[in-house]
């Protein structure tokens, strides 16, 4: 934005920056609006006064991402992809490397937290339809974060080489195959052999460290540009930029500094006491974070006795389990999870906070909450007698709470929404 | 610039002609890019030395003893190598109305094994032993009611319950959708087995 005078040149620039700087602060802020940013997105960025635990969770996404991509690098650079090195330098990190075993028990637990952060801030989308209008576009930014989310976890946990690693591969990569007419020709691209192999170890790694983390961090600052463009939903649903005082600030809001920093610290404080039992006493959760046969290496003669991916994937692959036909498993499964993306649009409900939605929604939520974690447990077990029956029940109502949807939220007795939102000072 | 205008006839700008040559722009830059995507996207094909390694491997199948199995890998995948006794070739008929596809018309299989035993000659079976679900390798239960009573003997994939019988033919209620895979394979001398090839050459 150079100033132009009647000549062409440029003006002379002001010798102090907008509101009275001076020094080098006028000086950074001639040359980028660090001052300006700060004040839009941080210290006048206006949030509703009366968030709850629920809105710890997408800091707290933000703190494991950091986690992730430092523990990240320094494994990177001791870990050496390959099918004849991978398992070995792992246990090289665990045994030779000075604190090598707790940079990467921080990863794995790491990439676990992130789902349970992740999981739970999801569900306070459901809780207070922070999906609908207008934060449609946040809510689908959100998803994609999710969906490459997934990726990263799944091509992070081939990389060990384990056993697990390589028949998790070896299941996930043959979905592909269920595709008609490419499947068989697509699944050797992906992996790049006849088999999973040393090629689709060492794509994976180059995906795993380099392609989805840009991805994952370029749809992180477009999901907090969303937010910031149409403001933080609240407890009660209710748009607090609609009532503004005589000075345009939103008279139910405060802004993000220092109120909510100093909030969402003691979130942080309490979240790395929790990573920090699991890093040190629990760091495999008795099989849930780190899965047995994955201790010993990849052998592509001999499928462990049961298969079965980290419990963040469990709901999903119960369902595609849960099917005779494998084409349709996995079409299921698929339908599962993108059937997400579609709730901004199933939603007909009138108001956003279940503080103010009738029993329908909230029966149904809970429904799907119980069918989601029973699922996440059918997953884990063998595929056989009662638990592929109660697998097939859970997924019949997983499905059904979004088909339904529409009906049940339009149909839903709703109670009147306060003109602004309910705050009782502590 | 000076015979720029003289050429327009005057300071009026074409805009059908600048929306054309900008579009005419993006098409000839998107047809670009799309070849330029195409060394960046075969590169992920298999390369020449996992296509070497992929070629036709041997076995010798005299130590074989009748009953039992021999497992060799090819292209990455185990091969199951299977001297039938008599006993187990009959327990192959009497189940067709259990299987989802008990002639192979929609399994994956050379001509020459698209019949009831599944093979060119009844004593050796030979199949591709990862599961048509998703890849797990099935289990050898050969022996009659070895799974549940009316079970015949077969294969059984402990990943997601696919079954299959000693033809390698799928049973109903199983999530595998087609036969276990029957590779290219051929006996160039007696006791050879040679997968991977046959008369036809090697497999693509």
């Amino acid at each position: 934005m150079t100033v132009k005078t009647a000549t062409g040149a440029a003006a002379p620039m002001p010798k102090t920056g907008a509101a009275g700087q001076k020094g080098f602060w006028a000086w950074l802020n001639q040359r980028m609006p660090v001052d300006e940013f700060l004040k839009s997105q941080v210290t006048e960025y206006y949030a509703s006064k009366n968030f709850n635990f629920w809105y710890y969770f997408g800091s707290l996404a933000l703190v494991v991402l950091v986690l992730q991509l430092v523990t990240g690098i320094f494994l990177t650079m001791f870990y050496k992809p390959g099918e004849t090195t991978a398992f070995d330098s792992v246990q090289f990190i665990m045994r030779e490397v000075d604190w090598g075993w707790l940079i990467r028990y921080l990863h794995s637990s790491g990439a676990s937290f992130f789902f349970i952060v992740v999981y739970l801030h999801m569900f306070r989308a459901f809780l207070y339809g922070s999906y609908k209008a207008p934060r449609e576009l946040l809510w689908l930014l959100g998803m994609l974060v999710y969906l490459a989310l997934m990726a990263e976890a799944f091509m992070g946990y081939v990389l060990p080489w384990g056993n697990m690693s390589f028949w998790g591969a070896q299941v996930i990569v043959n979905l592909f195959g269920t595709i008609p007419g490419i499947g068989p020709d697509l699944v050797l691209w992906i992996r790049g052999d006849y088999g999973i192999a040393d090629s689709t170890l060492n794509r994976f790694f180059s995906l795993h460290v380099a392609a989805v983390p840009l991805a994952l961090l370029l749809l992180v600052v477009l999901h907090l540009v969303a937010l910031h463009q149409v403001g933080s939903n609240n407890p009660d649903g209710v748009e607090i930029h609609e009532k503004v005082g005589a000075d345009g600030k939103p008279l139910d809001g405060i802004p993000f500094h220092p109120y909510y920093t100093v909030k969402d610290l003691v979130g942080v404080g309490v979240f790395l006491v929790l990573l920090a039992i699991v890093v040190f006493f629990v760091p495999t959760l008795g099989g849930l974070f780190l899965e047995a046969p994955n201790f010993e290496p990849a052998n592509p003669l001999s499928t462990p006795e049961h298969i079965a991916p980290v419990w963040y994937f469990t709901p999903y692959y119960a369902i595609l389990r849960a099917v005779p036909d494998q084409r349709m498993g996995a079409l299921l499964m698929l339908l599962s999870v993108s059937a997400f993306l579609f709730v901004p649009w199933l939603d007909w409900s009138r108001v956003k906070s279940m503080r103010y939605r009738g029993w329908m929604s909230r029966t149904a939520l809970a429904l799907f909450v119980i069918s989601f974690i029973s699922l996440g447990y059918l997953g884990m077990q063998p595929a056989e007698g009662l638990y592929v029956v109660l697998a097939r029940i859970f997924a019949l109502i997983y499905f059904l709470f979004f088909i339904l949807m529409p009906l049940y939220t339009s149909l839903d007795p709703v109670k009147p929404v306060p003109e602004r939102v309910v705050y009782h000072a502590h | 610039m000076a015979d720029h205008a003289g050429v327009a006839g005057g300071d009026e700008v074409d805009l059908s002609r600048r929306k054309f040559l900008t579009r005419a722009t993006i098409a000839t830059g998107a047809v670009g890019a799309v070849f330029a995507a195409i060394p960046f996207i075969e590169s992920w094909n298999p390369s020449e030395r996992s296509r070497a390694l992929g070629a036709p491997t041997e076995l010798d199948i005299s130590k074989l003893d009748a009953g039992q199995m021999a497992t060799t890998v090819w292209r990455r995948s185990p091969i199951y190598v299977v001297r039938r006794t008599p006993d187990m070739v009959a327990r192959i008929s009497g189940h067709d109305a259990d299987l989802k596809d008990p002639s192979s018309e929609h399994s994956d299989q050379p001509a020459y094994a698209r019949n009831t035993l599944r093979s060119r000659s009844a004593e050796y079976l030979v199949l591709v032993g990862t599961c048509t679900h998703l890849g797990c390798l099935p289990k050898q239960r050969f022996a009659a009611g070895e799974l549940y009573p009316s079970w015949p003997g077969g294969f059984f994939c402990p990943c997601h319950g696919s079954r299959f019988d000693l033809a390698g033919r799928v049973f109903a209620g199983s999530p595998a959708s087609i036969n276990l895979r029957v590779p290219p394979y051929s006996y160039p001398k007696e006791h050879l087995l040679l997968v991977g090839a046959d008369e036809k050459g090697g497999a693509s």
